[in-house]
């Protein structure tokens, strides 16, 4: 009987839907749940990480397996990591917001000073989409708050995730575009996939399972 | 503390002491050991090549990340590889040579890197190329060299995966999916996007078995057993396949083998069979390399030709981990 498959399991509002997914596979979370400190549950097989380093464990094989957001896989694409299955929960919206007072900022920056500047954590992402619909943009990466950056006055617009769009609401931010949906992902180490492929294959099977 | 100056090296980069030279010189010894007795001569060729070189073998260079200028205004570039500097040597040293050509090397070769990804700058490769022995019969061969040189390595747990890198082009032509459509199919199969995958495959509008096969083969891997679902519509590859099982049994290495159909290689010459290799101990691959039966006529006489190339770190890496559990 070989061991475990190690996984990796993401931090914040995705834990609580993946340890119920864990549950249901019939996979021990208890300790995981008793215990918010602890990060490393060998017994189990779990790891417990932030969802932006969830790729990283994986990709260098300290984990076989992750769960976390379609935005982190967005983010770094340059992750080799086999994306496998979309869980379906977690769901969020990528989107452009403005502060309510200014509904046309992003087109009178453009016009009248060439570049719409941009404030975000995802500065991959929000650079391709603005590159995308053929818009110049100047993105300025910040590591919490964007909501901040519009209302202070470093930003004209943010690229946020935002599930219920309350934090938007909140600080008086309006949704202007949608760039994107995300949802959790099943992600895993490609030298996994391969020496463990039955272990990944039944694992994935059951989660399909469970999900009907 | 002390007012040091930190004198510091590209990332990717590293300086070797003699510990671990000691491990590495006598790891690389075995390998070569093994490669020799197999009729494998060992080759240099030189770090720096003209970027035409690399770009006639293939139209990205091979992924050369570091080009510069010599005094004659040419662009040079460090290569990314070793199996395009020996497409070259053989084409123009070994023209009228009888063939088949066994030929190993150890060589530094040195790719871009995103910074602290943790990956290589400059690495130590080590591998084989063997030269006109066309179909399954080379491909073979050199699988049971290098999982045989693993072994005198010490290594006990490696696998060699084998696939093929024109399989799901084949497939797509296969079920008519218009040209036009296969970049994005490609694409995500490339990044390992699977979902991203089967939400394409779905808006092609294709029967539920056309649909299910496209969705579901970069997830066939395993025995031989493999092979079976995907006969029809790529029957040509699997036969490819399967005679390397029968090979590779009569060599008695089948149970170091996972079939792979989902296999891709990023590199553009690869014509048929790809193959990577893996330890339990390492999470990338050891090392890999496939068929390239159009490379070497490209400069010069047509050659069908096959080689694997491993990262000696990562071995060396999967070696220490071996000794720690026996």
């Amino acid at each position: 009987m070989s061991a475990p498959l190690t996984i990796a399991l993401p931090r914040g509002a995705l834990l609580e839907p993946t340890l119920d997914l864990l549950d249901r596979l019939e996979i021990d979370t208890s300790e995981v749940r008793s215990n918010e400190r602890k990060l490393l549950f060998a017994e189990a097989g779990l790891v417990t990480v932030r969802p932006s380093d969830v790729p990283t464990y994986v990709e260098h094989g300290a984990a076989d397996i992750g769960v976390t957001g379609k935005d982190v896989l967005l983010e770094r694409p340059e992750r080799e990591v086999y994306e496998l299955l979309d869980l379906g929960y977690g769901e969020c919206r990528m989107v452009v917001a403005t502060r309510a007072a200014d509904d046309d900022i992003v087109e009178s920056s453009l016009r009248r000073l060439g570049r719409v500047r941009i404030a975000t954590k995802y500065p991959r992402i929000a650079a391709g989409y603005f590159a995308e619909t053929g818009r110049q943009a100047e993105i300025v990466e910040v590591k919490g708050s964007v909501e901040l950056a519009p209302l202070a006055g470093l930003a004209d617009a943010i690229v946020d995730l935002t599930a219920t769009g309350r934090t938007l609401v909140e600080n008086d931010l309006v949704e202007r575009e949608q760039i994107t949906v995300c949802t959790a992902r099943l992600v895993a180490n490609p030298v996994a996939h391969k020496l463990r492929a039955q272990d990944i294959d039944s694992l994935i099977e059951r989660i399909r399972e469970a999900a009907q | 503390m002390t007012n040091r100056a930190i004198h510091r090296i590209p990332p990717g980069t590293r300086d070797v002491l003699p510990d671990e030279m000691r491990e590495l010189r006598a790891l690389t010894e075995t390998l070569r050991g093994s490669f020799e007795d197999a009729g494998y001569g060992e080759v240099w060729t030189p770090a720096l090549e003209y970027e035409d070189v690399l770009r006639t073998a293939d139209a990205n260079a091979a992924g050369a990340g570091y080009r510069l200028f010599d005094d004659q205004g040419r662009v040079l570039a460090l290569r990314s590889d070793m199996t395009i500097p020996i497409a070259r040597l053989v084409a123009t040293r070994y023209r009228d040579a009888p063939v088949p050509l066994r030929l190993c090397y150890f060589a530094h070769a040195y790719r871009a890197v995103e910074e602290r990804s943790g990956q290589a700058r400059e690495f130590l490769q080590g591998g084989i190329e063997l030269v006109g022995s066309p179909g399954p019969a080379g491909d073979a061969e050199v699988i049971a060299l290098v999982i045989q040189a693993l072994d005198s390595a010490g290594l006990g747990r490696h696998r060699i995966g084998i696939g093929d890198g024109s399989l799901y082009r084949t497939l797509l032509a296969t079920f008519e999916v218009p040209e036009e459509r296969h970049l994005p199919l490609l694409e995500f199969l490339s990044r390992r996007d699977l979902v991203g995958l089967e939400a394409e495959v779905a808006k092609l509008g294709l029967p539920d078995t056309a649909r299910d096969l496209l969705t579901r083969l970069p997830t066939l891997r395993g025995g031989p057993e493999v092979l079976g679902r995907a006969d029809g519509p790529v029957a040509e590859a699997v036969e490819n396949l399967r005679a390397c099982d029968e090979l590779l049994a009569e060599r008695g290495a089948t149970d170091r083998v996972i079939f792979d159909l989902g296999l891709v290689r990023e590199l553009g010459y690869y014509t048929g069979a790809v193959f990577e290799v893996y330890d339990p101990a390492v999470g990338f691959a050891l090392g890999g390399g496939g068929r390239y039966d159009d490379l070497i006529g490209r400069f010069g006489e047509p050659q069908a030709a096959c080689g694997i190339a491993l990262d000696v770190q990562r071995v060396h890496a999967a070696q220490a981990a071996e000794e720690a559990i026996s």
